[in-house]
């Protein structure tokens, strides 16, 4: 069995090279600075279809509680999410955020920590 | 508030399922009569829904070492190995399994979803990182909520999905822990196994297979996926389960890491909680034997998944992605597949109804599984009635498509 705890400097380099070509893959997509409106806007999108009633999908609607998407659909989402945003948002934070501007939020900061 | 109120939403949409007939969540079998028949609401009924893949549960061998076992050690061990010590029979169980698998190290837990709690909660802790298939078992996700680990899904069978979660990771420390299952419980479709693989070694992440529905089914010698694909090496923990295949209770973790007996005084699920009965594992050592010595029963389960399955689909049902122990027929809604399921029942055939949130995308499914001991005329017997039943509903729609319908059986 290999031992997993040493890195192996082949594998390291083919690693960086993908993550330069993804980057470069991103930046050709999108626009460098992801705004909060893209995110806000993207973050609706995949929210529409759940909308309960008349009222507007906003900043302030609570994911779980305003919309009629169940837990399961929330996580597909924000694997959706991640991929778009090229961030990875743990199960554990998942489970504490309620609005879609706490969800943006989330969105904006592991991106900028990239 | 009350203590059941957070449960409301639910409550109602099973009081909707029970109110119009017999219980989907609750049936009672009056009697067992076989690994593919029992007794329910008074009459015979076919079994396809019982995960009993190689129709064990009335082996004669296994049977009669198990009746042994009780006469000779009693019927429990009243407390756990830790606490009671193991009898002999749980180490031979565990020295037999590794070897089965070709592996130092294995451990049996009282159940496999213990298994799974226990091992994958603490394998990994504060500062590692778990990653996840989104259609995992419910054991998996309870083991998500134990651990410190950051846990991340990626999406079902796509291995671009892990990859690019274990990219984003970087350099940031921290063990990575994969876990993927053999075949999924839900749409008996197997994993990309070798895909994953090379996704794992690129960043030098560990992988769990969990091979419950796997086991006996796959692999030259019914390893399971693992062998299939011929990655057994490159699976560091391999988890299973002896109450499907193998037909008892129990479950199962190999490997051949040198540390892994550190897990006996560490995993919870295995500490705090009585170990199996004598008549169990005397049984689960029959039955493992009975795997390795009749690879006819592995034919056997496939032909009879490529009589139901083929045939289904010929009849235009919407099915699982590919074939498999487990069958999966899409329905259009929760309430269409409880319609379909009573019906089926009504008719004297005993499948699952899987709805949301149980099962994957929100489907709702008829969940068949299939066992080496049905007849060719058992399943096709099935499929008439399923035919039937489905143009009644208006779920099979046109006519019937002309076709003929191969029973490899
Ligand atoms: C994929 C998977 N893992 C683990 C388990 C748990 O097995 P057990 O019945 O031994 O607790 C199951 C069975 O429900 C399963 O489907």
């Amino acid at each position: 069995m290999p031992d997993l705890g040493t890195g192996e400097p082949l594998l390291r380099t083919a690693h960086q090279l993908i993550v330069e070509n993804d980057d470069i893959a991103v930046t050709l997509e999108a626009p460098c600075q992801t705004s909060r409106i893209d995110v806000i806007g993207e973050i609706c999108h995949h929210l529409a279809p759940f909308q309960a009633s008349d009222r507007p999908i906003v900043g302030e609607t609570v994911i779980a509680k305003d919309l009629t998407i169940d837990s399961l659909a929330i996580m597909d989402m924000v694997m959706e999410l991640e991929d778009r945003f090229d961030v990875s948002i743990p199960m554990n934070v998942v489970a504490e955020i309620q609005t879609v501007d706490q969800l943006a939020d989330t969105i904006l900061d592991l991106r900028a920590k990239r | 508030m009350g203590l059941f109120d957070r449960h409301a939403g639910l409550l109602e949409a099973y009081r909707d399922v029970r109110t119009t007939g017999a219980d989907p969540f609750q049936i009672r079998m009056e009697r067992v009569l076989s690994p593919t028949e029992a007794v329910i609401n008074g009459r015979k009924t076919l079994l396809v829904g019982t995960n009993n893949y190689f129709g064990l549960t009335f082996d004669q061998s296994c049977m009669d070492a198990a009746i042994e076992a009780i006469r000779a050690e009693g019927t429990g061990t009243t407390g756990s190995r830790i606490a009671n010590g193991s009898y002999s029979e749980h180490v031979l169980l565990e020295e037999e399994i590794a070897a089965f698998y070709g592996m130092k190290h294995c451990m049996v837990f009282t159940t496999g979803y213990q298994a799974n709690l226990g091992v994958i909660s603490t394998l990994v802790g504060q500062g590692d990182h778990l990653l996840i298939d989104a259609d995992s078992h419910a054991s998996i996700y309870d083991a998500c909520k134990m651990t410190q680990a950051e846990v991340v899904r990626f999406k079902h069978n796509d291995p671009s999905s892990l990859d690019a979660r274990l990219r984003r990771l970087g350099d940031r420390p921290g063990n990575r822990l994969v876990i993927l299952e053999g075949i999924y419980s839900m749409l008996g479709d197997s994993a990309p196994l070798k895909e994953f693989i090379d996704v794992c070694k690129k960043y030098g992440a560990y992988v769990l297979v969990d091979e419950a529905h796997s086991l006996g089914a796959l692999g030259e010698t019914g390893r399971g996926l693992c062998e299939e694909a011929g990655v057994l090496d490159d699976c560091h923990f391999i988890v299973g389960t002896f109450s499907k295949t193998l037909g008892a209770i129990g479950g199962y973790c190999v490997s051949n890491d040198p540390d892994f007996d550190i897990l006996r005084v560490t995993v919870r699920s295995y500490m705090f909680t009585a170990s199996l009965p004598p008549s169990i594992v005397a049984s689960v050592r029959q039955a493992l034997r009975v795997v390795q010595a009749r690879p006819e029963l592995r034919k056997q389960l496939w032909d009879n998944v490529a009589t139901l399955y083929d045939g289904l689909k010929a009849q235009g049902f919407k099915l699982g992605p590919e074939h498999g122990p487990v069958v999966g027929v899409h329905l259009p809604d929760r309430m269409a597949a409880v319609g379909f399921w009573r019906a089926m029942l009504d008719a004297g055939i005993y499948v699952n109804v899987a709805v949301p949130p149980a099962t994957p995308n929100g489907v709702s499914l008829l969940r068949c599984s299939v066992c080496a001991a049905h007849t060719p005329q058992q399943l096709e017997h099935m499929i008439e009635v399923m035919t039937g039943i489905g143009r009644q509903l208006g779920i099979l729609s046109g006519a019937p498509r002309l076709r003929v319908v191969a029973g490899n059986g």
